[in-house]
């Protein structure tokens, strides 16, 4: 049996860009359930200074990531230094969903691998032309 | 300091084993409280898996049996280890404890400054450079394969985004952002026109912004020397800047703290120096 996937909460402290009302449900439920969780004050603020942190929080196995936008997370940890594993990651949008729904997503434990894997024709095209001998 | 060169404290909340749990009440109260002030908090209980240790050090706040924190030291010798006891305190102490441990390890203080950078996507960006091109602030650079690299991030102006309507490809995101595909939403077509047309409405600015900005503030130049009154001088200023604020989504508190025009002139000189020499070393690998 597989293990359950590990939950990452963002606070997004810096900006009111997430609907406050949606963070303090979910991160309420979270301490409730009694689970185990990471939680960081604010991804952009810890990518921006390549924060070490993001590479532990990128390993470790299958995630499921509360924050927002699925691209702008994995450019994050990118920009970081700190690649999120595609198949194993779930970015949970908390400017888009409810956070009942967050929430359950977070507590099915099944994780739907969501972040964007394809390039863009232009970035292929970009990448063929820089090859070509 | 530059805002890289900072470790990070590790907050664990220990719910374990010889520790007492806090109420689910007291739980969240001490999360948000640490998150608020900005540090990464592990709420370790006995259900569920977290990130694994690295080298970072830990502190360890619980509720341990007797009220005494119990000295705890990694088995390896690789991590140190603190431990907090927390019986009786509530979340803005815990708060101000932690905070002095951080303080006295010389650890990341957070919440000076507010997290506002450009952040690729790889996955549409073609390398073209016209972002390390625009910008005036050395936000940019290119690695050492030739690739678009946001450098500087904290040298980047709150709150605008103009370079992302400079990128074709909508290839540049601000996640705290206001509205798509620039918050990270996904790109539509209808969006890659809009993007397209931006760069057309900068364009109708005289092909560039900056060259159209130096005008600008020129003429204002001229208009300040004969104008008395300070208050209407500035008004003046700012009416000048608004349009241009509007065709850029450029917040006006930016372009009013624009360097003067000789200094913009040198610096997107300079910055197109850096696009095109990056340019070159693409051409050359
Ligand atoms: S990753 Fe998203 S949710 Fe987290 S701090 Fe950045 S904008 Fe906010
Ligand atoms: S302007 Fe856009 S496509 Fe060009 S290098 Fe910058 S991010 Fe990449």
């Amino acid at each position: 049996m597989s293990e359950a996937p590990r939950i990452l909460y963002c606070h997004c402290a810096y900006a009111q860009v997430v609907p406050e009302e949606v963070k303090a449900a979910v991160l309420h439920r979270l301490c409730a359930s009694g689970v185990a969780f990471d939680a960081v004050a604010d991804l952009c603020e810890m990518a921006a200074r390549r924060d070490t942190t993001l590479q532990r929080l990128a390993s470790g196995g299958a995630v499921k990531i509360a924050a927002c936008f699925p691209r702008a997370v994995k450019g994050l940890f990118h920009q970081a230094g700190a690649d999120l594993p595609a198949d194993r990651v779930e970015v949970l949008n908390m400017r888009t969903l409810s956070a009942e729904a967050v929430c359950q997503s977070l507590e099915g434990g099944v994780l739907t691998p969501n972040l964007p894997v394809e390039k863009s024709p232009a970035a292929l095209a970009a990448a063929a032309s820089r090859t070509k001998p | 300091m530059s805002i890289r060169d900072q470790s990070t404290l590790r907050v664990i909340l220990y719910e374990g084993a010889d520790a007492q749990p806090l109420d689910s009440g007291g739980t969240y109260a001490v999360m948000r409280s640490l998150l608020e002030r900005g540090f990464a908090v592990t709420r370790a209980s006995l259900g569920g898996s977290v990130a694994p240790a690295d080298r970072t050090e830990l502190l360890v706040l619980g509720r341990f049996a007797g009220g005494h924190a119990p000295r705890l030291e990694d088995a390896q010798g690789r991590v140190a280890v603190e431990s907090l006891d927390i019986t009786g305190l509530d979340a803005d102490a815990v708060a101000g404890r932690v905070e002095s441990q951080r303080e006295l390890r010389g650890a990341a203080r957070h919440g000076e400054w507010r997290p506002w950078f450009p952040v690729i996507d790889y996955d549409r960006c073609t390398n073209c450079m016209q972002c390390l091109s625009f910008c005036l602030f050395g936000v940019y650079g290119a690695d050492s394969a030739g690739r678009i690299d946001v450098q500087s991030p904290d040298q980047c102006k709150t709150n605008c985004p103009a370079c992302s309507r400079v990128c074709p490809e909508a290839a540049i995101m601000f996640p705290k952002y206001k509205a798509g595909p620039i918050n990270g939403d996904v790109v539509t077509a209808a969006d890659l026109g809009r993007e397209r047309m931006k760069v057309d409405i900068s364009a109708l600015l005289g092909g560039d912004v900056y060259a159209s900005l130096r005008q600008r503030s020129d003429d204002a130049k001229v208009r300040f020397s004969k104008e008395r009154d300070e208050k209407k001088a500035l008004a003046e200023r700012q009416k000048c800047l608004t349009k241009l604020a509007q065709a850029g989504d450029i917040p006006a508190e930016v372009l009013m703290s624009l360097p003067p025009p000789d200094e913009i002139l040198r610096r997107a000189q300079e910055a197109k120096a850096k696009a095109a020499a990056a340019l070159q070393a693409q051409t050359t690998t």
